[in-house]
């Protein structure tokens, strides 16, 4: 069974196109089954693929299977293969596993919805295009998933298109991408015309062995960092993920939090010999996430949308990734992205299981005391923002903590501080979300009283099934001071995935344990004194420091210096371009052929007289020319 | 013996003048009678040649020719009686329904 | 002598068709016309073309001719065309005809250089014509008989009786 790995993309894929050909005339649960159906026979394919790998020694070697040749052009070959290794394994069991609890959870969260069908196409083309990125031996075949999620981000993110609102959000989403992409075909180009092959096993051995000129391992490690910031919301594309939260809350859940946007990072992993033989590149890594990281923390305080928090929470929670990976833990990296995986969806879950509850509503102005209304919610809600706080002996809390260590270990002291800080923002924002939810008086309307239910099970237990992961996924990549097996995660990752070099000593590792949980217990500390305690003290602050407030609340205004650098210049230009040469130029020329036309049949007309005399003038003529051709 | 050339001279100002002819007059039945003249040019011609070759060949297209004339004059006449009956005149730039 | 008949039928024939071009009277051209056809008759018969001057005459000025006159005698002649306003149509018309002139003349003078023929006086065999006509050229003999019937009935169906004309 492991042999049909290969299958692992293609069935949702053909189950999307199914769904997109004949859904509306399928009968929703149908509809809803077999997409969920397809994730769930991928899941367990991946994870045969998976014992597989797992069950030899480290010598196992990666399960690859070639479908067909693709380009073969000149010296330059691209075929489609799969392939299925550690890292792949990884990445392909989180997004079917994490993918099938969303699909079932949405077959009741969409219920209502007329376009059902549709949402469910989608949703499978999505995993379908994952899943190739995932699987792909080369850059340029992940690089056709890496659109592929991005054109399904935007269809998705604009679902409800006929809300203005939702198909802005999901155009901005593509045309940021965009950019990122635009460096990262250059890089793919760079790529392809110094090593030759587009396989990744040719980069990073080129990579490590000195082929390429370390200049140019720089630059094309950046260029693909930079397509990567695009994908995986960071500085300075980062600006998408927010609005993309017009779409569907799976959608977010799914997209936005466990698998889209952490493409990224899957990259910078795929491709550590690029990253590795270059320590420039590793520095801008490590550095955009770190900044994000804090960046985004900061403008998540001040979110009152409870979608938005957990965008921005995302955002903050991916730079941890990438730093990670930046300082030479590709592992670490990876296990962040996995606890994060289960314990952001599960947030997501929960919020769009609170939405539904409050019909719709997502200011968390209006909530409030929701504990008491939502049985299950509000426990899975509190122990995902317990995980997402680094409490420990939950999953967030060794894989944040993996994370900071190497950071620290490797010598890289500010943007450890960097990350501890953002530890403590990461619990505030968390548990002001939750307060602010679920405690206190009831602000919604109509009022205290309302009949506010809990969700169906279809919706619940996805819920309550993350939140057990959420716990328990840290348990596979425990820190070395539990045993040196212990951290099994990164062992089995070994051999895609090199271990950082530095290590520190176990007192200083115990330490360092201590730093992060007294982090999030500061974190949570604030957050009751702020929102529980004296929830008078927040406004009073945003009075007394007017001009830092609002440029949180109008996230450091990068929005609009965008749209003044960018956006409004090209818009005026293309309209100048528009008067000019569209309407001028190219209008011209096709009304004045037509014109030509027009006048070259009214000037032959003045030939049409009508006289015989005329014509056999005519005839003369050509008689006359015809004789003088044939005479001279 | 007089030189084919001469002959031949004077075909070729016939036609020329047959053609000048059709040009310069106005009324359909003087055109025709200038195709005529054109027919006898080219009559002359043929005969010109036949006798400068030793070939009987070209007396009996002249003949023809002439036989052809003939038939054509009848039916071109029975047309332009035709006309006539019609507007009552043949001046050939009336006949203008080919205008473009 | 034989020169002598040709310069003057030959200026007979093109001073009658100038004559017919400068005339604006319609009978007066047909007439010119005739005699243009008689001088011409004779120009054949210079030809060593006995048979071919006897058709020409009997045929064309005299039965073309009259039917042409015949037509004439329809119409109502006393209004002579206006004269053409000497304009772009003449200037052409006059480059046209001596252009055609000209190349007439060029193509005949080459034919003639090359190979004007033993000569000989073939033309008093009227018989070897006559023999030609049912031999050769028979089918072209037949079927110019069909054009005649053809062009007769034409002629009768197209202006044959109608209105009490």
């Amino acid at each position: 069974m492991a042999g049909l790995f290969w299958l692992i993309p293609l069935i949702p894929g053909a189950s999307a196109l199914a769904l997109l050909l004949a859904g509306a005339k399928l009968p929703r649960k149908w509809a809803a089954a077999q997409a969920s159906g397809a994730v769930l026979l991928s899941f367990v394919l991946s994870l045969a693929a998976f014992l597989r790998l797992s069950g030899g020694g480290p010598d196992v070697p990666a399960l690859s299977k070639t479908l067909l040749s693709w380009i073969a052009s000149g010296s330059f070959t691209a075929s489609i293969t799969f392939q299925f290794d550690e890292l792949s394994a990884v990445m392909a069991l989180v997004v079917t596993g994490v993918g099938f609890l969303i699909h079932v959870y949405s077959a009741a969260y969409m219920a209502g919805d007329k376009a059902y069908s549709r949402y469910f196409a989608f949703l499978n083309l999505f995993m379908f295009f994952m899943l190739v990125l995932v699987m792909a031996s080369g850059i340029v075949l992940m690089f056709v998933g890496w659109e592929g999620v991005g054109l399904c981000s935007y269809l998705l993110i604009g679902f409800w298109f006929e809300r203005p609102a939702a198909s802005k959000a999901g155009l901005k989403a593509f045309v940021v991408n965009r950019v990122g992409d635009a460096a990262f075909i250059v890089g793919i180009l760079f790529i392809l015309a110094h090593v030759g092959s587009p396989e990744f096993a040719a980069i990073n051995a080129a990579s490590a062995s000195g082929l390429l000129a370390p200049g140019l391992v720089t630059l094309v490690a950046v260029l693909l960092f930079a397509g990567a910031t695009g994908k995986s919301a960071q500085i300075p594309l980062h600006v998408w993920l927010p609005d993309a939260m017009e779409g569907p809350t799976p959608v977010s859940a799914l997209i936005h939090a466990a698998t889209m946007v952490t493409a990224g990072v899957y990259m910078v992993c795929r491709l550590n010999g690029l990253y590795a033989a270059s320590v420039p590149a590793s520095s801008v890594v490590a550095w955009v996430g770190g900044v994000t990281a804090v960046f985004a923390a900061t403008i998540a305080l001040v979110q009152n949308d409870i979608k938005r928090v957990l965008a921005y929470s995302t955002i903050s929670q991916i730079g941890y990734m990438f730093l990670g990976c930046g300082v030479g833990a590709y592992a670490a990296g990876m296990f962040h992205l996995v606890t994060h995986a289960f314990f952001k969806s599960l947030l997501f879950l929960a919020a769009g299981s609170v939405i539904h509850a409050l019909g719709g509503g997502q200011d968390m102005r209006r909530m409030g005391g929701l504990r008491k209304y939502l049985p299950v919610t509000f426990p899975v809600f509190l122990t995902g923002a317990l995980a997402i706080s680094g409490v420990p002996f939950l999953s967030g809390f060794f894989s944040k903590d993996a994370i900071l260590t190497s950071a620290y270990a490797g010598g890289h002291h500010v943007l450890y501080a960097l990350g501890l800080l953002g530890a403590v923002l990461t619990a505030l924002y968390m548990f002001r979300l939750i307060y602010l939810t679920f405690y206190g008086e009831e602000r919604f309307e109509p009022g205290p009283g309302r009949h506010i239910h809990e969700s169906p099970p279809a919706m619940t237990v996805p819920l309550v099934v993350l939140a057990v992961f959420s716990v328990l996924a840290g348990y596979i990549g425990l820190p070395v001071f539990f045993g040196a097996k212990a951290d099994r995660f990164g062992r089995f990752l070994e051999s895609v995935l090199k271990a950082p070099a530095g290590h520190p000593s176990l007192p200083a590792e115990a330490l360092l344990v201590l730093a992060a949980t007294a982090s999030a217990l500061l974190g949570i500390f604030l957050a009751f004194v702020l929102y529980k305690r004296n929830p008078e003290i927040p406004p009073r602050l945003a009075y007394r420091f007017p001009g830092l407030y609002r440029l949180l609340v109008g996230k450091y205004r990068v929005d609009e210096a965008y749209d003044a650098l960018f956006i409004r210049p090209l818009v005026r230009g293309s309209e100048t371009v528009y008067a000019r040469f569209d309407l001028k130029v190219v209008d011209g020329v096709l009304n004045g052929s037509a014109a030509a036309t027009g006048m070259a049949g009214k000037g032959l007309n003045i030939l049409q007289t009508g006289l015989i005399r005329d014509y056999a003038l005519a005839f003369v003529l050509g008689v006359v020319v015809f004789l003088g051709v044939l005479l001279l | 013996m007089i030189p084919t050339a001469a002959f031949l001279a004077l075909a070729a100002l016939l036609f020329a003048l047959g053609v000048l002819a059709f040009f310069v007059k106005k009324d359909l039945l003087t055109q025709f009678m200038a195709v005529e003249i054109m027919l006898n040019a080219g009559n002359l011609a043929f005969l010109a040649l036949a006798r400068s070759l030793g070939k009987p060949d070209g007396q009996a297209v002249v003949l023809f020719v002439i036989t052809a004339a003939a038939a054509e004059a009848v039916v071109g006449l029975a047309i332009i009686v035709l006309v006539f009956r019609r507007r009552k005149a043949v001046r050939t730039d009336d006949l203008k329904e080919l205008r473009g | 002598m034989a020169w002598i008949v040709f310069i003057v039928l030959s200026v007979l024939c093109v001073g009658s068709v100038a004559a017919m071009i400068l005339s604006r009277n319609a009978a007066h051209n047909a007439l010119f016309l005739v005699l243009a056809f008689a001088a011409l008759g004779g120009l054949f018969g210079l030809l060593d073309a006995p048979f071919a001057a006897a058709v020409q005459v009997l045929v064309y000025a005299g039965a073309i001719m009259v039917l042409f006159l015949f037509a004439l005698m329809m119409f109502d002649l006393r209004r002579p065309a206006p004269p053409d306003k000497p304009g772009f149509r003449l200037a052409l018309t006059l480059v046209l005809a001596l252009v055609l002139l000209g190349e007439i003349a060029l193509a005949l003078a080459r034919l003639v250089r090359g190979g004007g023929g033993p000569g000989g006086a073939p033309g008093h065999d009227v018989g070897r014509l006559g023999a030609l006509l049912f031999t050769d050229y028979l089918y072209a003999f037949e079927i110019t008989s069909l054009l005649i019937l053809a062009a007769l009935v034409g002629a009768l169906a197209l202006a044959g009786k109608k209105e009490g004309a």
